[in-house]
């Protein structure tokens, strides 16, 4: 490798975190104004026009708030846990094609890499909730380890359906692996799997129970102010990214758009950040709709439904490729 | 020395350095924290290796599944007392001892090993025209399927064990 791939390497991953900060502000304010009109209200509107600036007043709210470290708290690992949680999260955006041959590394393991920094996220979850030293903070540490691990199961599951009919694990092979039909219709049932695994994965309502505001103040970071709140509020969001880019790229389509001359000049990512900005808006619209699980029928769901229903998706994908090919 | 040989000596070098961490910190979860270092030093070997896969596994199962188990149980079992209790037996100079007599045993021979091996059919240049995965899997699902299987039989004989043990018993 010479100094220019290098340095290609270095912009390109530039272009992809400075993509994905901003797409952090701005879904939170997308996220306000969604649920907000869902509830007959108008979500944030003083600041600039129709409260577009309020990312930035909430990012300087941030910044310059007081950093309070509880006092039995265990210094080191409080402070090493939401970086953690944020790494994990922002790494694995160096897999994600955003449009033909556009990815940091074009790794074999693509999906494989994903599923192994998403458990390494966990970590930092699990350790700020250890760490606090608060029960609120513990208890909420606790489930996530659950429900995190139970979840990582069902949703490795329902995308070795994709590899199997991709025949790759390649998430560049995976898309024009995808040019005659997009995989949704043909592994529905793993799509649905993995839905509800990305939405446990990255801890959203209807299953944010690590983080239930009503029975555990706001779970494994209660203790955490300032920016170390914001780390986690950040890799929450970016994780909602990532997984909503995994998400197109093995059922949507990935950066295919519509086969038509009209469309033929738009770039490719914008096709992708379409269908990215789909899927997380129906996070939102899940968020505004449903009503929190219970946790045993969280676990249970995960365990007793999703983990053999994936199976079975596996086997019969497999018979089913035996007999067309 | 050359850049495998420097990398390969960091990765090494760090690998045994944290696992003396791992068995000398106090606090259990420090400890449980040093090995998940570890464990990614461990995945970065096989990378170094071409195994790709094994290195994503390596991940995947013990830093995401194995580690966290170990974290629940120490979250749970609060392990304060052994924090202020003596950490090691009283014979550990005795341990360390034999430890360092074999290290330097384990030196000595290595350095008069000069058998090389011979090359099988799963050359480095194979691997990376194939994909670690496809040659993993061929491998596995054709040459050793029985071992295979009877590995998964084994794993499944232990989770019916599990099952059973943790079973609520009826009268």
């Amino acid at each position: 490798m010479n100094i220019t791939d290098m340095l290609w390497v270095l912009i390109k991953t530039l272009i992809a975190v400075s993509v994905l900060m901003l797409h952090v502000a701005y879904v939170v304010y997308f996220e306000r104004k969604v649920i907000g009109h869902m509830q007959a209200r108008l979500g944030p509107m003083r600041v600039g026009w129709h409260g577009l600036l309020q990312p930035l007043a909430d990012g300087l709210k941030l910044f310059f708030k007081e950093d309070i470290i509880p006092s039995q708290a265990d210094k080191p690992i409080f402070y090493i846990a939401p970086i953690i949680g944020m790494i994990a999260t922002l790494s694995s955006l160096a897999v994600i094609p955003l449009w033909q041959g556009f990815s940091i590394a074009n790794l074999n393991i693509g999906i494989l890499y994903i599923l192994a920094l998403s458990s390494v996220g966990a970590y930092g979850i699990i350790l700020a909730g250890w760490a606090s030293n608060s029960k609120y903070s513990f208890l909420g540490g606790l489930r996530s380890s659950a429900q995190i691990i139970s979840y990582e199961i069902s949703m490795g599951l329902s995308l070795v359906g994709v590899m199997m009919l991709a025949g790759s694990a390649n998430l560049s092979d995976i898309v024009n692996a995808q040019a005659e039909g997009w995989f949704i219709w043909y592994q529905p049932v793993a799509c649905l799997i993995f839905v509800m695994s990305a939405i446990a994965e990255t801890n959203r309502a209807p299953f944010d129970l690590p983080e239930a505001e009503s029975e555990l103040v706001a779970g494994y970071f209660t203790e955490y102010s300032g920016m170390r709140f914001g780390l986690f509020f950040m890799a929450e969001y970016a994780g909602m990214f990532i997984m909503s880019a995994l998400g197109t790229i093995c059922f949507l389509g990935g950066w295919n758009g519509p086969d038509l001359w009209i469309f033929a000049s738009v770039p490719k990512i914008v096709w992708f950040l379409l269908k990215v900005y789909a899927c997380i808006f129906i996070y939102f619209w899940l968020r505004a709709t449903l009503p929190r699980y219970r946790y045993d029928q969280l676990m249970s769901l995960g365990w007793k439904v999703f983990i053999p229903l994936a199976l079975a998706n596996i086997v019969v994908t497999g018979v089913l490729k035996m007999i067309w090919r | 020395m050359t850049l495998p040989q420097a990398f390969f000596a960091y990765i090494g070098g760090m690998i045994v350095v944290l696992s003396l961490l791992v068995v000398t910190r106090k606090n259990p979860v420090h400890s449980v924290m040093w090995m998940l270092l570890l464990f990614v030093h461990i995945a970065a070997l096989y990378l170094f290796l071409n195994a790709e896969f094994l290195a994503a596994i390596q991940i995947i199962v013990y830093a995401g599944a194995i580690l966290v188990l170990f974290l629940f149980v120490i979250m749970l079992l609060n392990l304060r007392k052994e924090e202020t209790e003596k950490r090691f037996q009283r014979q550990w100079p005795f341990g360390a001892g034999i430890g360092v007599v074999l290290a330097v045993f384990f030196v000595l021979i290595v350095g008069k090993i000069d058998v090389i091996p011979p090359l099988g059919q799963y050359s480095i240049d194979a691997i990376r025209s194939e994909g670690h995965i496809m040659t993993v899997g061929k491998v596995l699902y054709t040459e050793f399927l029985l071992p295979f299987e009877i590995a998964s039989l084994i794993l499944l004989v232990a989770i019916i064990g599990a099952v059973v043990l943790a079973k609520k018993r009826v009268e």
